[in-house]
């Protein structure tokens, strides 16, 4: 019978099946990260054993500082997590990426990086961006602290097999549009809720011609689809990518591996609860309006009029994130004046985005009521960059460098921006106070962001 | 964890669509407050206007939905991060059952950890339920906004009396029905997972290369 990639990778981790569509899957890769660390202090609470510490890899991300030259004194008052975490890593010979050492970072940066992340795994971590890694040819995704101990004492999860979507990328994309435009514009298609229930799989040609930066960028929005898994099927490309990288494998071991990979793409016939065409040539730069990822528009575009939609709940939704957002009805997006902007998160920090919005910098400054920060996805990006000279492009743009972490994408390290203040973000939420309570987001590209750092005001990087 | 059976409770409608779980909990409430504490910080920011006094247009704030142990949601309740601090918050405000058109995933996975039902039923229903929880608050009405959730039955009963049947997955039910702890219940199948684990290690040897190479 004929398979898709979803199913030929579940399978094979398939423990136990426990009737109705539920199985004990087995994990072969864990992740994990300051904010859900309080999974080894609740392993070490309940006397439990951690089961293979070898299959768990471990980074500082979420409540760090970012603050340039960070030391003890920065990293108050969250200090005491981290020496905690560091700790129980040691005691149970988890491999930690500590503060200023080659893999650190963002966690769902760091797995692709080093090599941790390999096509055909089943991957989870306690943290909903997880679905990142499908990209590597994975399954992936984000679980909760509950989860997280039960992966910890078992290495398995008891979950439920979701129905498959396949969306279905096709045509060639303008030079200005990215990856993260490719899947705004999706989201603004289907709705937030329109993956809820399913296993994304993202395919067709304009996937294809991505690089695999670009694919982990598709896959992180697929929980802001409702999906919490969402995978591209591994290539040359993937592999290419991979060899060489720290924790790969190498060797004899590598071709075994390549081989085995090459086989993990969906059967030609197979068959998938629900399907779902782009043509990409018809993409423009996105820009969310709202507070929520699939209140997003073209960035030419106007801001939608409540009264356009006929469901009465729609229109009630629609006026309540304008006034949050502090807009008006019918006024061109473009005339909304900003205070910062953040290039960075698990979305869109590694080098190519990186680059993209360095392009847009390079020669410009950043408008006198803007700040702007770059905050790059891992240390070993952020060596590479300023091997590159980035660092001194946005620099002298007037873009603030700051170190690797999540930052101001969930601001839960104090990096926030203060009520009533107007944000363009590369990250991936422009959820309710997301970036400080009372802030307003709007998701965009790198390359978008900069140009409305130059701008002063929420702008078309065809126009800059 | 607690068991859940039957719950006979005030529910409260909080009909607006993709609540996401930043809203539910906020993250700085969730760094800085502990477990048992997280119930005053559920729903802040449409809870609570900007000087901290209560928001009277929050249902859970008028009088008629106080001490609500039900709450009925729209599409895509409590989508977004992955933070079980969301079911934390919602439990520390009383909360026992979600009804809704849709979930976020991990929430949905997220409520079963804890002895909280989270019940699917389609959106004309769900609609028709919240009308009815607001009608019953209207001076002269004949019934409270209350509802009886029954988990051997599978039977949400509405003020009228009107019973409408809901799925929820075996496995799941089992659980809840008895408060079972999900990781006990796995550590006791030790030996399959051993199995497993030989195998996958010949069948893909290059994934548990992993401390060799650190």
């Amino acid at each position: 019978m004929p398979k898709t990639l979803f199913d030929k990778i579940w399978d094979r981790h398939v423990i136990a099946d426990l009737g109705d569509d539920y199985a004990l899957l087995h994990i072969s890769r864990h992740l994990m990260h300051d904010g859900g660390g309080r999974g080894l202090a609740m392993i070490k609470a309940a006397g439990q054993k951690v089961r293979n510490p070898d299959l768990t890899f471990a980074t500082f991300d979420h409540v760090i500082s970012t603050e340039p030259g960070r030391d003890h004194n920065t990293l108050k008052p969250y200090a005491q997590r981290l020496y905690d975490m560091r700790d129980e890593a040691k005691r149970w010979g988890i491999k930690l990426f500590d503060l200023g050492q080659p893999g650190q970072g963002i966690i769902h940066v760091v797995g692709p990086e080093q090599g941790i992340s390999l096509p055909g795994t089943l991957l989870v971590c306690g943290d909903s961006h997880t679905c990142t890694h499908g990209g590597m040819g994975a399954i992936a995704f984000g679980i909760g602290a509950t989860e997280v101990i039960h992966v910890l004492a078992t290495q398995s999860l008891v979950q439920r097999k979701p129905k498959r979507l396949r969306a279905t990328f096709e045509g060639t994309r303008h030079s200005s549009v990215t990856p993260k435009d490719m899947i705004l514009h999706l989201i603004g298609q289907i709705g937030t809720a329109g993956g809820t229930g399913y296993a994304v799989e993202y395919a067709g040609s304009a996937i294809r011609a991505l690089e695999v930066e670009g694919r982990l960028t598709i896959c992180n929005l697929s929980i802001e689809l409702g999906a919490k898994i969402g995978m591209i099927a591994p290539d040359e490309k993937t592999f290419a990518y991979l060899k060489g990288r720290p924790f790969a494998p190498t060797g004899a071991m590598w071709d075994q591996a390549v081989t085995d990979w090459r086989s993990l793409a969906s059967d030609a016939d197979a068959v998938f609860d629900r399907e779902v065409t782009v043509d990409v040539g018809k993409i423009a730069p996105q820009i969310t309006w709202g507070t929520s990822p699939e209140q997003v528009i073209p960035v030419t575009a106007n801001v939608p009029d409540p009264s356009s939609v006929a469901d009465p709940d729609k229109q009630k939704a629609m006026q309540m994130a304008l006034d949050y957002m502090g807009l008006k009805a019918g006024q061109p997006i473009q005339d909304a004046k900003i205070d910062w902007v953040f290039i960075g998160s698990c979305t869109n920090s590694r080098m190519s985005d990186l680059r993209a919005a360095a392009e847009v910098a390079k020669g410009r400054k950043v408008a006198g009521h803007v700040r702007a920060w770059v905050v790059p996805g891992s240390e070993n990006i952020k060596r590479e960059a300023e091997a590159e000279g980035i660092d001194r492009v946005f620099k002298e743009a007037g873009f603030e460098w700051r170190e690797p972490g999540c930052s101001m994408c969930l601001a839960v390290n104090g990096d926030t921006i203060a009520p009533g203040q107007r944000s363009v973000s590369t990250s991936n939420r422009n959820f309710v106070g997301r970036q400080g309570p009372g802030g307003r987001t709007h998701l965009a590209s790198p390359a978008m962001a900069a140009a409305a750092a130059i701008a002063g005001h929420i702008a078309d990087v065809r126009q800059i | 964890m607690e068991a859940f059976t039957e719950l006979d409770a005030v529910a409260s409608p909080v009909m607006r669509q993709n609540i996401d779980t930043d809203i539910v909990i906020p993250i700085h409430r969730l760094r800085d407050v502990a477990q048992a504490e997280l119930g005053a910080y559920a729903f802040e920011p449409l809870r609570y206007l900007p000087d901290g006094s209560d928001n009277p247009e929050f249902p859970l704030n008028k009088p008629a939905f106080k001490g609500a142990q039900i709450l009925v949601a729209d599409n895509n309740f409590a989508c977004g991060s992955s933070r079980e601090g969301a079911v934390w918050a919602l439990m520390g405000m009383g909360i026992r059952c979600v009804i809704a058109p849709s979930f976020g995933p991990i929430f949905h996975n997220n409520c079963f950890q804890n002895g909280v039902l989270p019940i699917q039923l389609p959106r004309d229903d769900v609609l028709a339920i919240a009308a009815e929880l607001e009608g019953a608050t209207r001076p002269g009405a004949n019934s409270e906004p209350r509802l009886a959730i029954n988990l051997h039955e599978r039977t949400v009963t509405t003020p009228s009396g009107r019973k409408i049947e809901f799925k929820v997955d075996g496995i799941r039910r089992e659980s809840l029905l008895k408060g079972l702890n999900e990781v006990e219940l796995t550590l006791t199948k030790e030996n399959e997972i051993a199995a497993h684990q030989a195998k996958a290690r010949k069948a893909t040897p290059w994934l548990y290369q992993t401390s060799l190479s650190s």
